[in-house]
């Protein structure tokens, strides 16, 4: 897949007070492709996405996604990227319908087209029969099924999913990593996915990056990782690179 | 100004609808209720066989039936409303994660801090709107006054800079709710803040206007009078005072200055009137518009910080 390239950075920085979160970091992101972003904790993924959806300013450093810099369009590049945070917010006392119609409306989706998009999505991610319930009764799960329909309904051309398993059920998260390798492949939306669980998310990425103290450490294709040796191979220089940082 | 619209209209929704609002709104109703009807029946009682002098629609706001008249009921309180409406309106969304997720949507980030102010001043009105409105209906019932023309643009003035008075208050809310991230410290901080400001800063005013002075010998008249304007213009600090100065002569036309040095009663206002004409509302106004542009002011000038607070905040922190 040699399709044009979306997201880029260039020495991407970011330092709070003396403490770099995010050090030098070249990126490049292809259309289409779910590029994993792999790491520990504080490892600088969420910052990193932060930056490129202009919700933080870089310290250093170039960012362009979709040729926009986040910096100064921040508008222009939201209007194209659709973020699912980390530990991510709902209004509680909300049913997940009247949620979608609000985040419709921020987007300036028409009424009408808003209300048929919410219905096919709330199918899709399999909360049709709970879009009445208010949030606040949601486990944990559908609300992340419910970040996902979000995300459908506002029907970006970039998706960054900030630990999109995190917390979940193994059955849990298998169903959301399905959904995002369908949105992927239906919609041809590019993804961005970052996760500190190996095991769980390459399967259905085609191209991973591990990430360590604001450095990128490894960057791979899974299909030659597969050749030389399937997941055992990646699993290795995660390994070796966690070992070498703790010795 | 993107995003503005869906945002007002959801705080609007959540603001009617919360129990926070109807309990807020029925409290302030019953209790000014109350006091426009004993205010209305006093007015009754002290007219019984006298001419109807003018403006006595105007009296139900500022004669007192019991404790105090409705208008410093308003100048008390009114402060609550703002702060009650506004302390958590940003920290809330902030601990909640849907801040982010807010200004993660295509829209301008001074949309969410504004569509939350813009709530909030359209709340107040419709709160002393109804207010108002109850009043001047009771006036009907008990006094059986219909309000004259200058006397409803009075009471529209007067509408005017209570929403201003009270909308300060909401903007000094929401700041606290954009420096404080736990939503006990900034119900707290604008609570002190409206006790300090509210009790402290008048009582401290005549402390100060007291010590600043020497005791002369014999107690005269120019050194109460000098001790009283240094009072008077210490006490400006309060937003109070500033509202019951802007809104004195509006709701009194009998009144020819700010100052209060004499508390002039009921009956005997009535018995001036026959020798000095009411001000006109022109003149009223000129000598209030100093106090009206002040808390104009103020209000800008605290609603501005916030927004130049959020604006500047870095995102990872909310």
């Amino acid at each position: 897949m040699a399709g044009r390239t979306v997201i880029e950075t260039r020495g991407l920085t970011k330092r709070y007070g003396s403490q770099v979160a995010v050090d030098h970091l070249d990126l490049t992101v292809e259309e289409g492709e779910i590029f994993g972003f792999l790491g520990p904790n504080g490892a600088g993924k969420t910052t990193t996405l932060l930056m490129l959806v202009g919700l933080t300013e870089p310290s250093a450093g170039q960012a362009r996604v979709l040729g926009w810099d986040p910096r100064r369009d921040p508008i222009r590049v939201k209007r194209e990227v659709g973020y699912l945070q980390e530990n991510m917010g709902f209004y509680r006392d909300m049913k997940s319908r009247e949620m979608l119609r609000f985040i419709g409306e921020l987007n300036g989706i028409p009424a009408r087209e808003a209300d048929r998009r919410i219905e096919a999505a709330l199918e899709l991610v399999a909360l049709a029969g709970d879009a009445d319930k208010t949030i606040g009764n949601y486990s944990r799960g559908m609300r992340q099924r419910l970040g996902l329909a979000e995300i459908l309904l506002r029907d970006p051309k970039i998706v960054f999913l900030d630990e999109p398993t995190l917390g979940l059920d193994p059955e849990g998260a298998n169903r959301i990593i399905e959904l995002i390798d369908r949105m992927c492949r239906d919609k041809g939306m590019t993804v961005l996915l970052s996760s500190h669980d190996l095991y769980k998310v390459q399967r259905i990425c085609h191209r991973v990056g591990i990430m360590a103290q604001g450095k990128m450490v490894v960057e791979a294709r899974t299909s030659e990782l597969a050749a030389g040796g399937g997941s055992m191979a990646l699993e290795d220089l995660y390994l070796e690179y966690f070992q070498e940082e703790r010795s | 100004m993107s995003g503005l619209k869906p945002i007002l209209r959801k705080e609007l929704s959540d603001h009617f609808s919360s129990y926070r609002f109807i309990i807020l709104f029925a409290l302030i109703a019953m209790v000014s209720f109350l006091m426009a009807y004993m205010a209305g029946l006093k007015i009754r009682e002290d007219l019984e066989g006298e001419v109807k002098p003018a403006f006595v629609f105007l009296m139900l706001f500022t004669s007192s039936g019991i404790g105090f008249p409705l208008v410093q009921f308003v100048a008390l309180f009114g402060p609550l409303i703002g702060l009650i409406l506004g302390f958590d309106s940003i920290n809330r969304e902030w601990n909640e994660g849907t801040l982010s997720k807010l200004l993660a949507q295509p829209i301008y980030r001074d949309a969410v801090i504004n569509g939350k102010f813009l709530s909030g001043v359209l709340l107040v009105t419709v709160m002393m709107l109804s207010i108002i409105l109850a009043v001047t209906g009771l006036g009907l019932y008990t006094v059986g006054v219909v309000p004259g023309l200058e006397e409803l643009n009075r009471i529209l003035i007067y509408l005017f800079v209570s929403v201003i008075y009270i909308s300060f208050w909401l903007g000094v809310a929401i700041l606290f709710s954009i420096l404080f991230r736990s939503i006990t410290t900034s119900a707290l901080a604008s609570l002190a803040c409206w006790i300090f400001f509210s009790f402290l800063v008048p009582l401290a005013a005549s402390a100060l206007a007291n010590s600043s002075s020497p005791l002369p010998g014999e107690p005269n008249s120019a050194y109460v009078v000098r001790v009283a304007r240094l009072q008077s213009t210490l006490s400006l600090v309060s937003p109070m005072k500033l509202y019951s100065d802007s809104t004195a002569a509006i709701v009194d036309p009998l009144r020819r200055t700010t100052a209060e040095l004499v508390q002039v009663g009921m009956l005997e206002r009535i018995s001036l009137s026959r020798f000095a004409g009411p001000l006109s509302l022109h003149q009223s106004l000129l000598l209030t518009i100093p106090y009206i542009v002040l808390l104009v002011g103020i209000m800008a000038i605290f609603f501005a910080v916030s927004y130049i607070v959020f604006m500047r905040r870095e995102i990872r922190s909310l």
